[in-house]
């Protein structure tokens, strides 16, 4: 789960990390408000949404007027970003952040987040900061720092002195180190309690008044934490998620949006990947991720259809089911119930193979649907890309 | 031969009383495993289909030998339930459970570190060993006793694999789900060398998928120590960077753990890597020259 840049800051003070005084602001008169507030020489205006890239997409506005913010304000305020990571439709502005200046004298780089390969979590930092981390670690990996903190006792002294000295502040700044090593066991206390899969200050600036500040920030929490605090619940905006995907959720299913027009309702979500890559070797491309998990039913099977036919690019429908723990034969139920109650106006091949599988094929094909049964997956995925007009 | 468990290995359930527990719990029973205990904090005394019920790991290892746990305790109390199991004296543990906080296992991890003790998962389907023990929640029937040994990060997809091999008549000998989450108790470069030395594996299926770079570092692996062929599909080809497909760990993030770099890696490492799902059962039969 992500969160916004105000969001993020608000976390990062509430844990000792030094941050711009900012507001979240949601209309020109509140901008106005702040602005006058804030008395700052320098105002900016940051448009939230769950996307990077807005500095060059015009979501971040800076000036010295106090005057000129509320007018910032309404022209940000509904206004959709395109960016490299909102995709061609862009992402529609509801909030902003409205926040101090800084005298930036230098810019770093600093995150925290679990290392998979030795399972601890790990400090990265560089003197590249303001730059896309991934393109510092392709072109210049010597300039990449990482520290990983033993989970067993947790955050040391030593591993902010580390990171301090490899970053060469001694250099930079003498007056930051102690602040920063004691900034990185805030920001440590924060991933841990609060079950952050991600940390991320880009840029963390020293200013000319020798101090540190997290001048952006963001957050994004393991999914499987969030039940633990209330307060990273409340933070959820589902104006920043996918309807279809808000409903999926609420209907314990497992769902993500693509691009192509074969819909795809799967159990288990590795052979829900293997669906969509066998889709795309016949041909065609998957409209989506679906997992309907291991208990599936008739009333899981007719929210998937529902939610795979809301989609307008879906031109066919692939259910490919291994039968575990789950019958097939509940399954075909399921479909026959839920194909009652959902109408389904594209070609739909489904595929059983496992539990009852035979039984659940006979059911389907002496159903009277408009239905291909197939039994093996390859067998499957030919048919269905068939049906919807491209060859394989 | 087979690795990591068979018909002398003898399980306690953690969360026996639940109902995944217990359906689960009756289910292994029957494929012939010996399901000889079970755990449910308050409830010592009860019996699942005839399996009695203690109320501490440690009771159920002093009362019955049980040298192996099964755990099905919902996701908040399962970091305790792992530890529990760990510091009872049980040597191999097999957490299904979906849905463990990153940063509790993180911490469980690094306590079992160095400890004479093996976790596998969790998010995982557990590890069978064709006509000895099923340990987990596949369907014991799609299994049929052979020469391959599979290992994969994934469930239903598993499933898929062995129900190839089966049909193909290549059959399985130890099939071990090391489960979909970023940090786990046992990787693919833990499981390759039990399958290695296992005189009775011919070939090694192995099943991977996006994110992280499990797959990169089993490469590096088999290309120096894996002298028997080795058969891998890696899901997730058609999967967009930045999205979690299912698992918490399927996730390609900065550009890394892509399916591609992946499988790339392997070949590299003279894996066979099949494109095509629905081809795994005929490579390995095509690399057993069968």
């Amino acid at each position: 789960m992500n969160v916004h840049e105000f969001q993020a800051k608000q976390l990062f003070a509430q844990f000792g990390v030094p941050v711009p005084r900012g507001k979240e602001i949601t209309s020109p008169e509140a901008a106005a408000a702040w602005a006058s507030e804030l008395n700052t020489p320098v105002f900016v205006v940051k448009a939230q949404i769950h996307a990077g890239g807005r500095g060059k997409a015009g979501g971040v506005k800076i000036t010295k007027e106090k005057g000129a913010v509320a007018g910032i304000a309404k022209e940000l305020i509904g206004k959709t970003l395109i960016t490299h990571q909102t995709g061609p439709k862009g992402r529609k502005v509801h909030r902003l952040l409205l926040e101090e200046g800084a005298n930036i004298a230098k810019e770093l780089y600093l995150s925290i987040l679990v290392d998979r390969d030795t399972g601890w979590p790990t400090f990265i930092a560089s003197t590249e900061g303001g730059m896309e981390i991934e393109e510092v670690a392709e072109k210049t990996p010597e300039k990449i720092i990482k520290e990983a903190i033993d989970p067993a006792v947790g955050f040391q002294g030593h591993n902010g002195r580390n990171v301090a000295f490899a970053l060469g502040l001694q250099a930079m700044e003498p007056a930051v180190i102690n602040p920063f090593v004691q900034m990185l066991g805030n920001l440590y206390r924060l991933f841990m309690e609060k079950h952050a899969a991600l940390v991320e200050i880009n840029p963390l600036i020293i200013t000319k008044e020798k101090t540190l500040v997290a001048l952006d920030g963001k957050v994004s929490f393991d999914d499987n934490g969030v039940f633990k605090h209330d307060d990273v619940q409340k933070m959820r905006d589902l104006n920043e998620e996918d309807p279809l995907e808000i409903e999926a959720t609420a209907n314990n299913l497992n769902y993500v949006k693509l691009d192509g027009n074969i819909g795809c309702m799967v159990n288990g979500a590795g052979l829900a990947m293997a669906t969509m890559d066998v889709i795309k070797l016949a041909g065609s491309e998957p409209a989506n991720f679906l997992d309907v998990g291991g208990g599936a039913t008739k009333d899981t099977v007719a929210a998937g259809f529902r939610i795979l036919l809301k989609d307008p690019n879906v031109k066919g429908i692939f259910i490919n089911i291994f039968g575990g723990i789950v019958r097939c034969e509940r399954i075909a139920h399921g479909v026959i119930e839920a194909a009652k109650e959902v109408k389904i106006t594209v070609p739909l091949v489904v595929r059983l193979q496992g539990t009852n599988a035979d039984e659940g094929r006979k059911l389907l094909a002496e159903s009277g649907l408009k239905l291909e049964v197939a039994n093996d997956l390859w067998e499957a995925a030919q048919k269905i890309v068939k049906l919807t007009g491209k060859a394989a | 031969m087979s690795i990591l468990v068979n018909k002398n290995t003898r399980v306690v359930v953690q969360g026996i009383t639940g109902k995944e527990g217990s359906f689960h719990a009756t289910q292994c029973k029957a494929y012939g495993t010996k399901m000889v205990a079970g755990v449910t904090p308050g409830k010592a005394g009860q019996e699942v289909e005839g399996i009695p019920v203690f109320n501490t790991v440690a009771d159920a290892v002093k009362k019955t030998d049980c040298d192996t746990s099964l755990i099905f305790v919902p996701p908040p109390f399962c970091a305790d339930a792992i530890l529990e199991a760990a510091d009872a004296g049980v040597k191999l543990i097999i957490c299904i459970t979906e849905g463990i906080p990153v940063n509790d296992m993180v911490k469980v991890k690094r306590a079992l570190h160095g400890r004479d003790v093996r976790l596998i998962g969790p998010n995982c389907p557990g590890v069978i060993t064709v006509d000895e023990a099923k340990i987990g929640i596949m369907p014991g029937f799609i299994h049929k006793r052979g020469v391959v040994g599979v290992v994969s990060r994934s469930g239903t997809l598993t499933y898929e694999a062995v129900h190839q091999l089966s049909t193909l008549g290549l059959g399985e000998t130890t099939c071990v789900g090391i489960g979909g989450d970023p940090v786990n108790g046992t990787g693919f470069v833990d499981v390759l060398p039990l399958f290695e030395q296992d005189s009775e594996t011919q070939a090694v299926v192995m099943i991977g998928e996006i994110g992280g770079d499990a797959e990169e570092k089993a490469a590096e692996y088999i290309k120096k120590h894996v002298k028997k062929p080795v058969i891998s599909f890696i899901a997730g080809i058609t999967a967009p960077p930045g999205r979690r497909m299912g698992h918490a760990g399927a996730i390609i993030s900065g550009g890394k753990g892509t399916a591609t770099e992946k499988m790339k890696a392997l070949e590299a490492a003279g894996v066979r890597v099949v494109k095509n799902p629905a081809e795994i059962g005929h490579a390995v039969k095509a690399a057993l020259g069968r």
